[in-house]
């Protein structure tokens, strides 16, 4: 079992997403303590990219800020690092296939390894490119974790099949954002992937009250949040660990009763 | 030259979410049946003749050839197109496809302004809805073809993110392509994005190299030594190389945006300063940092202000098989008022790039040798632009 399937251990996952470096890095690191504090079972860690295509604005503007501060990969390693003296929570990085392949694969992923990151989420990866990075994942032991979308349909069997660590189901069409309403027949998709994956699935896309998320968990093994957790670093800034804080507690304590896997 | 998973080579490929999966395998599937259906093929035979005026004029410029005392030189004239640009070809190919698979809606994104223009000119015709992506920064530089595209009936979304340019309406259209897939066709403009975009526009453009070889057949007997063009995405470059690729007495240049110079921060020439790299759903080369973060590139030509390059046009700069040379925004401009004069025909300053490297090496060549440029477009869009490059202060 690989680090990532022990997130999935106490009741229904909590997985917080924070954009490294926005504001700054030394807040990263407050909010991602604060995270694994008040219950986040695993935290996706986004290394910011110029042109993250699958972003809506709330994440883009992330991004932006990030970047504006001159974080660099090498940085936030040195960050992750650090974070590890400490912090036991499975980490994956979300990040965007060119600042992996510009990176060197090799030397990117055995760094993963290295400083003890557990996976890698990379939204412009399919299925039909996963070679590009599984062989070297495989390797240094990084899953690479595979994404299905509404849309995925006659593909859900093949990726469920080959997943590792967990299956990040995309809610919603479009890109990431929060969303009134969730429309997406989520539980006919989470049936197929039962059938076929050895790895459990987490839900994200759109997902901001404690509401959404419980529903999201009675359905799969774990809600994802990222733009809510966006809006409070846009908010409060280098002021934002306690409010993070704060608010995971309230969304683990919604999911967390959902029941066992 | 394409594999079956979209690769020229090295490049290509399909680095796209998960949720545009099943519409580019939909694509790729539609467009396999129907690229050697008779009847597909009579309907956009017919579109190119009878409504965007095709076959476009090689002309021979007696005028350019005779001042710059070198090689022969041919205009292929795709500035004579309906909507004044060889964006019309794939645009017609593109609308067609998407209304035999049962789309109603069309989305570009466009950089001058003409691949917008084209779009919502095919969409008015096929009665299909139709949103435009265009960098703010574009929408001020272009504002004439912003008003086009509205009276032709279309949206035009401002993209402020980024740089605000070419490559940030690429981004938001295929955002906006992936919250609407049922109904909506991605009518990407260039060489580019995934599989099987670089292969269906390529294919659709191809007309290009095709007529110029019967034409120049017919004029000369022969083919051209050189056949060159602008590259930006590469559309129609690739379409007036495609022809030649086998025939290797032909070569084949593509001229790149530099701006002010490769040696500065503010060009857009992809293959002389960029490097490898996976972006906009394709690996292929691109002006990035050293931690992969794409370069805010800049050319005086919006069309070309683009960081990356088409993956076929990657793979035969790869195998030596075409040349791509930097063109600065001086030299563009200076082609741009020599064909004016010299000519009388205004080209787009994207093709005047291709003009201007034209200028550089006819002089050395014999006299019984030929260049063919593609003159892409018009460049009516640019005299405000370029009157204020040279301290006039218009507007239009």
């Amino acid at each position: 079992m690989s680090r990532i399937q022990e997130a999935f251990a106490n009741g229904k996952a909590f997985i917080p997403f924070i954009t490294c470096g926005d504001p700054d890095l030394k807040t990263t690191a407050e909010v991602v303590r604060a995270c694994a504090e008040n219950g986040a079972d695993l935290i996706e860690l986004g290394i910011p990219f110029s042109d993250p295509t699958a972003e809506g604005p709330v994440i883009q503007g992330a991004n932006l800020r990030a970047l504006t501060g001159g974080v660099t990969t090498d940085q936030i390693f040195a960050l992750v690092r650090d974070l590890r003296r400490d912090v036991t929570v499975p980490m994956v990085f979300m990040t965007y296939a060119n600042v992996v392949f510009s990176y060197g694969a090799e030397r990117f992923i055995s760094a993963c390894r290295e400083i003890g990151i557990d996976g890698l989420i990379l939204p412009d990866l399919p299925y039909e490119e996963k070679e590009e990075f599984l062989p070297v994942c495989r390797r240094y032991g990084v899953d690479l974790i595979s994404l299905i979308a509404p849309t995925s349909q006659n593909r859900i069997a093949m990726i469920a099949k080959e997943a590792e660590g967990f299956i990040y189901v995309v809610s919603s069409l479009g890109v990431t954002g929060t969303r009134s309403e969730i429309k997406t027949d989520l539980a006919s998709i989470v049936e197929v992937i039962r059938a076929n994956a050895n790895v459990p699935c987490a839900i994200g896309f759109g997902i901001s009250t404690p509401e959404q998320a419980k529903k999201m968990a009675g359905i799969a093994d774990g809600a994802i949040v990222g733009s809510a957790i966006i809006k409070l670093l846009e908010r409060y800034g280098t002021e934002a660990a306690e409010h993070v804080g704060d608010y995971v507690r309230s969304m683990k304590d919604a999911v967390r009763s959902c029941g066992g896997i | 030259m394409t594999n079956p998973n979209g690769r020229f080579g090295i490049h290509g490929g399909q680095y796209i979410p998960e949720t545009l999966m099943n519409a580019v395998i939909e694509l790729e599937a539609a467009y396999n049946h129907y690229k050697d259906d008779p009847e597909f093929n009579r309907e956009l035979t017919e579109l190119f003749n009878e409504y965007a005026g095709r076959p476009s004029r090689l002309y021979f410029a007696e005028k350019m050839t005779n001042d710059l005392g070198g090689a022969k030189i041919y205009l292929k004239r795709e500035d004579l197109n309906h909507t004044g640009a060889h964006k019309i070809n794939n645009v017609l190919g593109q609308a067609l496809l998407a209304k035999k698979m049962g789309k109603t809606r069309l989305i570009a994104e466009t950089g001058a302004g003409q691949h917008g223009v084209a779009t919502a000119t095919a969409a008015a015709l096929m009665g299909m809805e139709c949103v435009v992506f265009m960098g703010e920064e574009d929408t001020k530089r272009q504002a004439l073809n912003v008003y086009r595209m509205r009276l032709l009936g279309a949206e035009v979304v401002p993209v402020k993110t980024g740089t605000a340019t070419l490559k940030d309406a690429v981004s938001e259209a295929m955002r906006e392509w992936t919250s609407r897939i049922d109904d909506t066709h991605y009518c990407l403009g260039s060489v580019m994005g995934p599989h099987p975009f670089p292969t269906i526009v390529r294919d659709f453009q191809a007309v290009i190299s095709k007529e110029i070889k019967a034409q120049l057949k017919e004029k000369e007997g022969r083919l051209p030594d050189v056949v060159m063009a602008c590259v930006g995405g590469g559309s129609n470059a690739i379409g007036s190389f495609y022809h030649f690729i086998g025939d290797p007495g032909v070569r084949l240049i593509g001229c790149e945006a530099a701006g002010r110079g490769i040696d500065t921060f503010e060009t857009a020439a992809t293959i002389n300063t960029g490097r490898l790299g996976i972006f906009h759903g394709m690996k292929s080369y691109f002006c990035q940092d050293e931690y992969g973060q794409i370069a805010p590139v800049y050319s005086i030509s919006a069309g070309l202000d683009y960081p990356g390059i088409g993956p076929e046009h990657a793979h035969l700069h790869d195998i030596g098989r075409a040349e791509y040379v930097p063109v600065t925004d001086d030299e563009a401009v200076c082609a741009f008022e020599y064909l004016a004069r010299t000519e009388g025909i205004i080209p787009a300053i994207e093709s005047a790039h291709a003009v201007a490297h034209t200028m550089k090496i006819a002089p050395e060549m014999a006299r019984d040798q030929i260049i063919v440029i593609t003159i892409s477009g018009r460049g009516d869009k640019d005299c405000a632009a370029i009157a204020r490059y040279r301290g006039e202060d218009i507007h239009e």
